[in-house]
C-alpha cells in the first residue's frame, strides 16, 4: 500500500525546507524528544521501549541455546530481526518480512556488529555444539518515521539491560549481566531540496529526496552507514551528515546510558 | 579463527601487488544476451557478473504500478556455486537489501516519468564472487540499462573503498574484505560526483572517510570510461560495413521495382 501525501503538505514542507524550517517547528539539527525505558518486558532477557517523538517501538532480547555457525564454532550468534506489525501503520501488511523490514534489521545489526557491541566469542558454551543465540527482535508499535535511529537506540538499550540466564536456563552458575562493550549510536539525516535535517518525521520521510544513516562510536569513528531513497548526496553533504552524527550521537549516547 | 594475513607491506603494496588506489582489472561487454532487451557481462578481479534488463514493460503485479512513473526493480542474485561454501539458492536477507538499495540508486538516474505505469526489471546474476559483488553488479547494470536504450541522466559507476592494515585503499579483494577494517560500497554519478548509494561497516575516522571518498570519485571516472568503451564497442559500425549494407538495400529496391514493372 502506498502512503499518500497531500500535494499541499508536500509543497508546504518543501517551502519550509527552503527557508531552513520544519513543519513541526524543530531546528534542522534537533531530534524529537527521546525516551528510553529499559527492562519493559519481564519475560525477555533484556528489553527496552523507545519513543522518538510519536514513533514507538519495543526491542526484546531473547537468549536460547543452539548450534554455532560452522565457521565460528566457539562463538555465540547474534541475530537482529525487525517486524513491521500491521497495528503500527495502515501501510504495514501481514506476511513474511518485506525489503523495508529486512533493511531496517540489517542496518541496526550492522551498527551493533561492526563495533563488537557484544563480544559473541564469549557466548560459546561447548565449542561446535552449544552456544548462546542472542535474538534481538525489533517490534514496531507505532510508525511515525525514522525507524533506523529508534531501532538502534532500543536495541542498544535492550542489550545493556540483558541478563545471561545461566542459572535459569542452564541450571548452572549465576545469572550475569551481558557485557556491552560499545555504544554505537545511529543518526539519520534526510534531504529535501538542498536542505539537510536530522530525525525525519513520517511526513518528512515520505517526501524526502534522500536519506543517510551514520552510526558512530564513542570515539566518534564511523562504524556503519546506509544511504536510502532515490535522491543523491554530494560528498560535502555526506561529510556534513557525518559531523552531525558525531555531535548528536554524543548527547543520545548519554540519554541511553542514563535511562 | 585464522591468523590475519599481512594485507599491506611497508611499501604500501597489497597482497595481489596493487597500490592503494589501484583497481583490479575490469572488463565489460555490452549486449551479451539475446533474449533480454539489454544486457552486460562484467569481469572485475575474479568477479563474474551478468546483468539482464527487460522493459519498460507492463508492471506486474498491477498494484505496484505507479500512475506517473516507471518502477525500477533490480534483483541481485548469487549463484549457488559462486562462493566457496555452496550458497542456498534463492533470496536471503543480504541479497534483498542489496536489491533494494540498488533499485533506489538507479531510480535516481533513470527518467522514470517517461514511462508511467510500467516497470523496468533488472536481473543480476553473480556467477563468481570475489568481494565487491554489489558494486560490480551496479557497474554492469548501468551498462545493461544503456544497452536496453533506457533513457538515463547518466551512467552509474559502482566502486568500493575500505581500510586494510590501517591504510585506506580502493576496491577490496576477498582477503582484504575478510580481514580488513572497513568496507564502503558506493554508487557515484561520475559526471556530477553525486552519491546515490552508500553503505558502510567497519571502523573509519572522518578523515579516513574523506580520503577514501576522494579516491572513490577518481576511480568512478576511470570505471565510467570502461563502461562507455563497452557501449561504443557494442554499437560501433565500420563505414565499410555500413556502405555494404546500403548497397545491398539499393539492389533489393531495384529488384523489386523491376519485378513490379
Amino acid at each position: 500500500m502506498v502512503e499518500v501525501v497531500h500535494e499541499l503538505t508536500r509543497t508546504h514542507i518543501q517551502r519550509l525546507a527552503e527557508m531552513g524550517k520544519r513543519i513541526d517547528g524543530r531546528d534542522l539539527e534537533e531530534h524529537r524528544p527521546l525516551t528510553v525505558e529499559k527492562g519493559y518486558i519481564e519475560s525477555a532477557e533484556g528489553s527496552a521501549r523507545v519513543h522518538l517523538g510519536a514513533t514507538d517501538l519495543l526491542v526484546g532480547v531473547k537468549m536460547e541455546l543452539g548450534s554455532p555457525y560452522a565457521d565460528r564454532p566457539e562463538s555465540g550468534v547474534l541475530i537482529v530481526v525487525a517486524e513491521l506489525r500491521p497495528g503500527a501503520s495502515p501501510t504495514f501488511e501481514l506476511g513474511p518480512p518485506k525489503p523495508p523490514a529486512i533493511e531496517l534489521a540489517r542496518v541496526v545489526d550492522r551498527g551493533i556488529r561492526s563495533t563488537d557491541t557484544v563480544d559473541v566469542s564469549k557466548l560459546g558454551i561447548e565449542p561446535g555444539e552449544k552456544v548462546w543465540l542472542l535474538f534481538v527482535d525489533i517490534h514496531i508499535l507505532d510508525y511515525e518515521g525514522n525507524l533506523f535511529d529508534a531501532g538502534n537506540y532500543a536495541a542498544l538499550a535492550a542489550l545493556m539491560n540483558t541478563t545471561i540466564p545461566n542459572a535459569t536456563k542452564l541450571g548452572e552458575g549465576k545469572d550475569a549481566p551481558l557485557e556491552v562493550k560499545h555504544q554505537p549510536i545511529s543518526v539519520t539525516a534526510a534531504k529535501i531540496g538542498e536542505t539537510i535535517f536530522i530525525d525525519p518525521s513520517l511526513e518528512e520521510e515520505r517526501i524526502a529526496d534522500a536519506r543517510l544513516t551514520v552510526v558512530t562510536d564513542e570515539k566518534g569513528h564511523i562504524r556503519a552507514m546506509q544511504k536510502g531513497l532515490t535522491g543523491s548526496f554530494t560528498v560535502d553533504e555526506v561529510n556534513q551528515v557525518v559531523a552531525l552524527s558525531q555531535k548528536i550521537g554524543k548527547e543520545i549516547r548519554k540519554t541511553i546510558a542514563e535511562a | 579463527m585464522a591468523e590475519t594475513p599481512k594485507l599491506i607491506d611497508s611499501k604500501g603494496k597489497r597482497l595481489d601487488g596493487r597500490k592503494a588506489n589501484e583497481l583490479r582489472p575490469l572488463t565489460i561487454e555490452a549486449g551479451t544476451l539475446k533474449r533480454a532487451d539489454g544486457s552486460a557481462y562484467l569481469e572485475w578481479g575474479n568477479n563474474k557478473v551478468m546483468a539482464a534488463v527487460y522493459g519498460p514493460r507492463e508492471c506486474h503485479p498491477r498494484h505496484m504500478a505507479h500512475p506517473a512513473r516507471a518502477l525500477v526493480r533490480v534483483t541481485y542474485n548469487m549463484a549457488s556455486f559462486s562462493v566457496g561454501d555452496r550458497k542456498r539458492p534463492g533470496p536471503d536477507r543480504r541479497s534483498t537489501e542489496i536489491s533494494k538499495v540498488t533499485s533506489e540508486a538507479f531510480a535516481s538516474v533513470v527518467f522514470l516519468e517517461q514511462f508511467p505505469r510500467s516497470s523496468i526489471d533488472v536481473f543480476v546474476e553473480i556467477l563468481q564472487a570475489d568481494a565487491g559483488t554489489r558494486v560490480a553488479a551496479l557497474t554492469a547494470v548501468a551498462v545493461a540499462l544503456a544497452d536496453a536504450g533506457i533513457p538515463m541522466k547518466s551512467l552509474l559507476a559502482g566502486v568500493a573503498f575500505g581500510k586494510i592494515g590501517g591504510t585506506v585503499v580502493l576496491d577490496l579483494g576477498k582477503d582484504e574484505d575478510n580481514y580488513g577494517e572497513a568496507d564502503v560500497p558506493l554508487a557515484i554519478i561520475p559526471r556530477t560526483e553525486e552519491i546515490v548509494l552508500l553503505q558502510m561497516d567497519g571502523d573509519l575516522t572522518a578523515k579516513e572517510f574523506q580520503k577514501g571518498m576522494k579516491m572513490a570519485i577518481a576511480a568512478a571516472k576511470e570505471i565510467y570510461e570502461v563502461q562507455k568503451d563497452a557501449l561504443k564497442r557494442r554499437y560501433a559500425v565500420s563505414v565499410e560495413a555500413l556502405e555494404a549494407e546500403e548497397g545491398a538495400e539499393e539492389e533489393l529496391k531495384e529488384e523489386t521495382v523491376e519485378e513490379e514493372a
